[in-house]
């Protein structure tokens, strides 16, 4: 029995604009959950008694101070974009609405 | 666009329904430099010019948390009275759209800043109206689309999309309120209040430019109806309807608008028997109306995370304490204070605030002048310039300092009140300062008792018969003469002295 099912794998697909096949469902369901069995044996090893982090040096407060630095030319930012037009990265229409 | 829709009467809803509101205001800071890169924040520079690899999304790059974001952010969340937190994390946002480099937005998510606070507006009539803050969060703005062809200019139909990343990465920090109840029909009002009572909170902090026109203050309002109850305590029992959530209200006014649309739409709807659907709506502040975005259920899932990148931030006491200390004293509280030692009546203080003159009379009052002629001058005739110009109060070409002089010239009975507002349409003028415009003008009142006798026998001497009627005990016939002496004297008499030295003259 998998812990991951088809229609998560379907509606994160959605989320993430993936078009997957019907058909292709069930054996990426099949694989992710082998992923997240394979995570698992992390929440083993940590007891209840471990509190959940994001990073492993248990360090705080590093911050930039407000100085500004130079950006990249429009030239440099613009080299791997899609296309462009005058100044701008242009992409294709975009279906549905902004967030 | 949207005609369709039905409308139902605002009166007729608030009989059945109580609105009940949340509202989400984005707030762009004014830091020089972006929340997580070293990228210039200026306004309207051209098109992906302050723009890297951390706000470009290149891969490899590394953000870094701005020290003055979090400065304001602390400060905005001290000045709402929330509850700073003692330990705050950022989190990804996960959604795929062009406005977005990375396909995630740093921002918070189970551990704002800045958490449980309130802020107490006030409405128009005065009455004080509390909101509760939920929270409010530190977060990077999205990059500019702008969608190319098609017939709206909207997304519909758009041929393409350009993209400026020059807002991408722009540090907000967005205030969330709990759900606003027992607004009633003055929920437009209190919205719009709370709006306007946050960007003076923001402005007296300094911590945006808070311009709703260039969008470094926007408003998000939800919006839900359930249907009333006999009074307050059953009303807290009654669960709440599905919500709209109207997106691009971009004026203050535009939100008392937008809320008062969606209590009508929404009315229609439940008076029929129909179901308001849970989305989102976009503001049209042509045609006055929302009109449906996506819809919510399917959008919402942003499947937050931590975001491994950026190290959590615990913010120190002593430091949270001196931002404390250092708080600015805060508009409302200002206001009642100026108020008061002012003496002003409510409908005064009112006017003052509307007119937005109270900064200028306390300039003015600073300067030297009494309160209430600082009012006289701001909220008489200069408001009346003002308004003639079409310009608002503090860019017309006079200073509270000007205006001081002026009542100090008056009350030295250099200058009646007549003649300062030629005085002051000389400061307007570029004559210079009221002393320079009296002299250069000669307006000063002649006071000089023989220069004014002079005209006072002129005047006598041309009106035999009123100089009898005077004599014979018709005292009020001197009008005529003091008149007639003004008018020699290019209203530059003090009148009241002018009729006593006409009276003694003719011995009455
Ligand atoms: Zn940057």
């Amino acid at each position: 029995m998998s812990a991951i099912s088809r229609d998560e794998v379907a509606r994160v697909a959605a989320l993430a604009r993936l078009s997957v096949p019907p058909e292709e469902l069930d054996k990426l369901a099949e694989q992710l959950d082998s992923i997240v069995e394979a995570v698992r044996v992390v929440s083993e090893a940590a007891g209840g008694d471990v509190p959940a982090t994001s990073h492993p040096i248990p360090l705080v407060n590093v911050f930039r101070a407000d100085e500004v630095r130079p950006s990249l030319s429009v030239d440099q930012a613009l080299l791997a974009a899609p296309a462009r037009e005058a100044d701008q990265f242009k992409v294709p229409q975009i279906l549905g609405e902004e967030p | 666009m949207s005609g369709d829709i039905t409308l139902a009467r605002f009166d007729d809803v608030l009989e059945h329904f109580d609105p009940v509101m949340g509202i989400e205001v984005h707030v762009e800071l004014n830091t020089r430099t972006k929340m997580f890169c070293g990228c210039a924040t200026t306004f309207g520079a051209p098109p992906n010019t302050q723009v890297c690899p951390v706000c470009i999304g290149l891969p490899g790059s590394m953000p870094a948390v701005n020290q003055k974001a979090v400065e304001s952010a602390i400060r905005l969340g001290l000045a709402l009275h929330c509850r700073i937190a003692e330990r705050c994390t950022f989190a990804r946002k996960n959604y795929f759209y062009p406005d977005l480099s990375k396909n995630y937005q740093i921002s918070q998510y189970e551990d704002p800043i800045d958490q449980d606070g309130y802020l107490d507006v006030e409405l128009e009539d005065g009455t004080i109206f509390r909101v509760e803050i939920e929270r409010a969060h530190m977060e990077e703005d999205a990059a500019k689309n702008t969608h190319v062809g098609g017939a709206t200019g909207r997304i519909q139909g758009a041929d393409y999309t350009l993209v400026d990343y020059n807002r991408g990465g722009m540090p907000l920090i967005e205030i969330v309120t709990k759900p606003i109840t027992g607004a009633g029909a003055r929920a437009p009002e209190v919205a719009r209040a709370y709006v306007a009572a946050l960007r003076e909170v923001v402005l007296a902090l300094g911590i945006s430019d808070a311009r709703m026109e260039q969008g470094s203050l926007r408003a998000d309002v939800n919006l839900s109806l359930r249907p009333k109850a006999a009074d307050a305590a059953a009303q807290a029992k009654v669960p709440f309807g599905k919500r709209s959530e109207t997106k691009n209200v971009n004026s203050l006014r535009a939100i008392e608008r937008a809320v008062r649309y969606e209590i009508r739409r929404q009315g229609a709807l439940l008076a029929a028997g129909q179901l308001v659907t849970q989305e989102t709506r976009h503001w049209h502040e042509d045609s006055e109306e929302t009109s449906p975005g996506r819809s919510k259920e399917q959008a919402e899932d942003y499947r937050y995370f931590p975001e491994p990148d950026l190290l959590p931030i615990e913010p120190d006491r002593a430091w949270v304490e001196e931002l404390r200390a250092a708080l600015p004293e805060m508009p409302a509280v200002k206001r009642a204070r100026l108020k008061a030692e002012w003496g002003f009546t409510d409908r005064e203080m009112l006017a003052a605030v509307n007119a937005g003159a109270v900064d200028l009379i306390e300039a003015t009052v600073a300067a030297g002048a009494g309160p209430a002629g600082a009012r006289k001058w701001w909220l008489g005739e200069l408001a009346r310039v003002a308004n003639e110009r079409e310009v608002d109060l503090v860019d017309l070409p006079v200073t509270p300092v000007d205006v001081a002089q002026v009542e100090a010239l008056i009350g030295a009975g250099r200058i009646t009140d007549k003649l300062a507002r030629q005085v002051l349409a000389g400061v307007m003028a570029g004559e210079g300062t009221p002393e320079q415009v009296v002299a250069a003008r000669g307006l000063e009142v002649v006071s000089d008792d023989a220069a004014l006798l002079e005209a006072v026998d002129a005047a006598l001497a041309a009106q035999p018969d009123v100089a009898e009627a005077i004599k014979a005990g018709r005292v009020q016939a001197a009008g005529a003469i003091v008149g007639a002496v003004m008018k020699a004297t290019r209203g530059q008499a003090d009148a009241a002295r002018v009729r006593e030295l006409i009276l003694q003259r003719v011995g009455a």
